[in-house]
């Protein structure tokens, strides 16, 4: 039975309310007065702060009451087709709260950064108007009770994701890179569309409860239709939080302003795919197949964009490929049935990589604003023209620092613990087969790499000479407050957000765990018994210390900043270097086998051959010579002699006679 | 009362009438032609009129005042064709020709 809803849980709907009120307000604003920035930052962030402080009601009032079952606030039917039902409800439970104080609470500090880094920008309203949208639909994502809620936000962010990508649209390569994220995007929601058909045709339902609470009846586990059902989920996860084989739209999504790369390309959107296995997590522990292509995708997915962020220069594309391996870490989590562990990273991510992104986004604007004084047209995010910055912007580059040690895994910040989490989990998961001792190692791997790109890109752009210009050096300067303040906030999350969930061996352990075990308690039953000796965790706690300390001191010794030159000077990449720097050919390797055929298959043969030579030739213009002979056999009748006229009438007056008086 | 030979004669007037349009180029011997089918075809009505009540006698007198208002208008439009053309050679007007 639903449980009773507290009422500060029932005050959810003002949360998704007040973001779409800010959109349509500053939408409004873009159209009717696009230079009243103040009112539009007013509008923009004060709706976000207004929510956060709403989902800690919501979150304080779930604390309260502890629910077994999720409170669904039902507010209207949706759907009603025949046996199809789908309301507009949303569940409040332990999971989606964790996701709106993230999406909130995150939100909150890009939107007030934004302020600051947007704020010279023509489009500045029109940002904002999108930002709030963006939050409203993943609201929207994070609470749908349904399938189908969901996956109108779902297919809601994926718009704004666009949107924002091709914020700049005037320059084609952005709006290039937003068609691209649009599509690749496509191809995974088609498979989530797929999941839900095959859903309802098993259960009849569409609803989160009632389906889950029919999974363990219906499916056998390790079925066919449960693994199609979980293959065709994660393919829209593939696409949504930029897996292989479809990742390769998020590092272009870079060409965005800054804040929504930290927003939407990492902070929030791009862990739609790991809050959809967690959701459910009853269907996937049904299928084990499907959780081990999970776990394996992400595995591989984590070593191999570690290996990308090696050679990248941009130092947006380095945090991309980081943001691509750290997702594939939480689906190695969420794979090997390790749902909190997943989250946990989730959340953890959320802080730092935000923070990194905002500290780029800082960097950036310095450098922008250099080149702008000496109107020099030098590539501004290129850490080959950056160095030295810590001189210019110590608290930028003290909380990026920060955030570096805390995604290499140091202890005690907060990526330690959420990246040992999800890497013990899957070594657990090896006694039972030992491919997740092979999972295990690959994440050991890309932890390395993890700490070894992330001190190169700290050590280049902070570190040693500066490389912007002689003239430029005077103009670099610290953000405004508006920028460095939430970066602080970021920085306290990225240090503590370790405490939400300890490893069982330390005081005050898995507050996390107990705080999901409502989500996840049923998947979990389909699982065996994981057990950690206490011996073991120390060992795995001791050995990730080491690997990031391997990883950070390797790029200490091995990089020196002073010999770098300026991007303009650098020689070209060559071997394997090369082949890293150019991303593993993947993009070239997609446009010659899909891209190409594809624009061969519509040119020549849907557009030249279907379309120009059946449809207008052979349809429409050959209708209307068919049309013209026809006219042309009766033109041959007006031959214009009156003769042949009043012959053909009485001819016919004859016939006609003949036929009457017969 | 002579029904037969009247018929007979109506038929033949009507013949040559339909020849007359056919095969003359003048126009206004084809309108002459065209007067005589209406005759023909009024000396039928008056001719089975005997038999079959005054009705086909009223219709003459329709007949022939159409005629003469188609008359009247043919030759205007005659006329004008002649001023235009100076022929009446029905061959020589083909500009409709499709």
């Amino acid at each position: 039975m639903m449980p009773e809803v507290p009422a500060s849980v029932s005050l959810v709907w003002l949360v998704v309310l007040l973001p779409l009120l800010g959109f349509l307000a500053n939408g409004t604003l873009s159209f009717a007065r696009p230079t009243a920035t103040r009112a539009v930052s007013a509008v923009g962030a004060g709706v976000l702060v207004a929510a956060f402080v709403v989902a800690v009601a919501v979150a304080v009032g779930v604390a309260r009451g502890a629910p077994e079952e999720p409170y669904v606030v039902t507010y209207w039917s949706w759907m009603p087709a025949g046996e199809l039902s789908v309301d507009l409800a949303f569940q409040v439970d332990q999971l989606s709260t964790v996701m709106l104080l993230v999406v909130t609470g995150v939100g909150a500090l890009i939107h007030l950064f934004s302020i600051g880094y947007m704020g010279a920008d023509p489009g500045y309203a029109r940002y904002f108007s999108y930002l709030n949208l963006f939050v409203f639909f993943m609201l929207l994502l994070v609470l749908g009770a349904s399938f189908p809620v969901m996956f109108v936000g779902w297919e809601g962010v994926g718009l704004c994701s666009y949107l924002l990508i091709g914020f700049w649209f005037e320059d084609k390569v952005n709006a290039d890179a937003g068609k691209k994220a649009f599509i690749m995007n496509r191809i995974g929601d088609a498979g989530f569309l797929v999941a839900m058909f095959l859903i309802f045709q098993a259960t009849g339902s569409l609803s989160f409860q009632e389906v889950f609470r029919q999974a363990p009846a219906t499916f056998e586990v390790g079925g066919t239709t449960i693994t199609l059902i979980t293959l065709a989920l994660f393919l829209g996860c593939t696409g949504k939080s930029a897996q292989i084989p479809l990742y390769t739209w998020l590092p272009d999504a870079m060409a965005g302003p800054t804040p929504v790369s930290a927003l939407i390309h990492a902070a929030t959107m791009v862990t739609a795919g790991v809050y959809l296995v967690a959701r459910t997590n009853v269907l996937f522990a049904l299928a084990p197949v499907s959780s081990l292509v999970v776990a394996a995708v992400g595995a591989v997915t984590a070593l191999f964009a570690a290996t990308i962020a090696l050679k990248q220069w941009d130092i947006k594309r380095i945090l991309a490929y980081s943001t691509v391996s750290q997702l594939g870490y939480m689906f190695l989590g969420v794979g090997v049935g390790a749902w909190t562990s997943g989250i946990f990273h989730l959340a953890t991510h959320a802080f730092f990589k935000a923070l990194l992104f905002l500290g780029s986004g800082s960097v950036i604007h310095a450098l922008h604003h250099a080149y702008h004084a000496t109107h020099r047209h030098e590539d501004a995010q290129d850490v080959r023209n950056m160095g030295g910055l810590q001189r210019h912007m110590p608290w930028t580059a003290a909380l990026m620092w920060v955030a570096t040690l805390a995604i290499a895994g140091v202890p005690p910040f907060s990526g330690f613990f959420s990246k040992d989490e999800i890497l013990s989990r899957a070594f657990t998961r090896g006694h039972e087969a030992p491919v997740f001792y092979v999972l295990w190692a690959i994440g050991v791997a890309a932890a390395v790499l993890t700490a070894f790109y992330m001190t190169r890109m700290m050590l280049y752009t902070f570190h040693g000479p500066n490389r912007t210009g002689d003239k430029e050096r005077e103009h670099l300067h610290e953000a405004p407050w508006i920028m460095t303040g939430p970066l602080v906030v970021l920085g306290v999350g990225a240090v503590a957000g370790g405490v939400l969930n300890l490893p069982h061996i330390l005081p005050a352990a898995g507050w996390l765990d107990m705080w999901l075990e409502p989500v996840t308690e049923t998947g979990a039953l389909f699982l065996p018994e994981l057990h950690l000796e206490a011996g073991t965790e120390w060992r795995l706690l001791l050995g990730a210390t080491v690997v990031a300390a391997l990883g950070i001191g390797t790029a200490w010794r091995l990089l020196d900043p002073a010999a770098l030159r300026p991007a303009a000077e650098a020689p070209a990449e060559l071997g394997f270097a090369r082949v890293l720097a150019r991303k593993y050919y993947v993009d070239e390797i997609y446009d010659a086998l899909i891209v190409r055929p594809f624009v061969w298959l519509s040119d020549r043969v849907l557009w030249k051959a279907a379309d120009a030579f059946v449809i207008d030739g052979v349809g429409v213009n050959g209708a209307a010579q068919v049309a013209r002979f026809a006219g042309w056999v009766g033109t041959r009748l007006q031959t214009g002699h009156v003769g042949t006229y009043v012959g053909l009438f009485v001819l016919g007056t004859l016939a006609l006679l003949r036929v009457l008086t017969r | 009362m002579l029904l037969g030979p009247a018929l007979a004669v109506s038929a033949i007037l009507f013949s040559i009438g339909v020849g007359g349009v056919l095969l003359r180029r003048n126009a206004i011997v084809i309108f002459m032609s065209v007067e005589l089918m209406l005759n023909a075809v009024n000396l039928t009505f008056v001719a089975l009129s005997q038999q079959l009540g005054p009705q086909g006698q009223v219709i003459v007198f329709f007949v022939m005042a159409v005629a003469a208002a188609e008359a009247a208008v043919g030759l205007a439009i005659m006329l004008a064709i002649f001023r235009h053309r100076e022929t009446v050679d029905i061959e020589a007007f083909s500009v409709l020709r499709g």
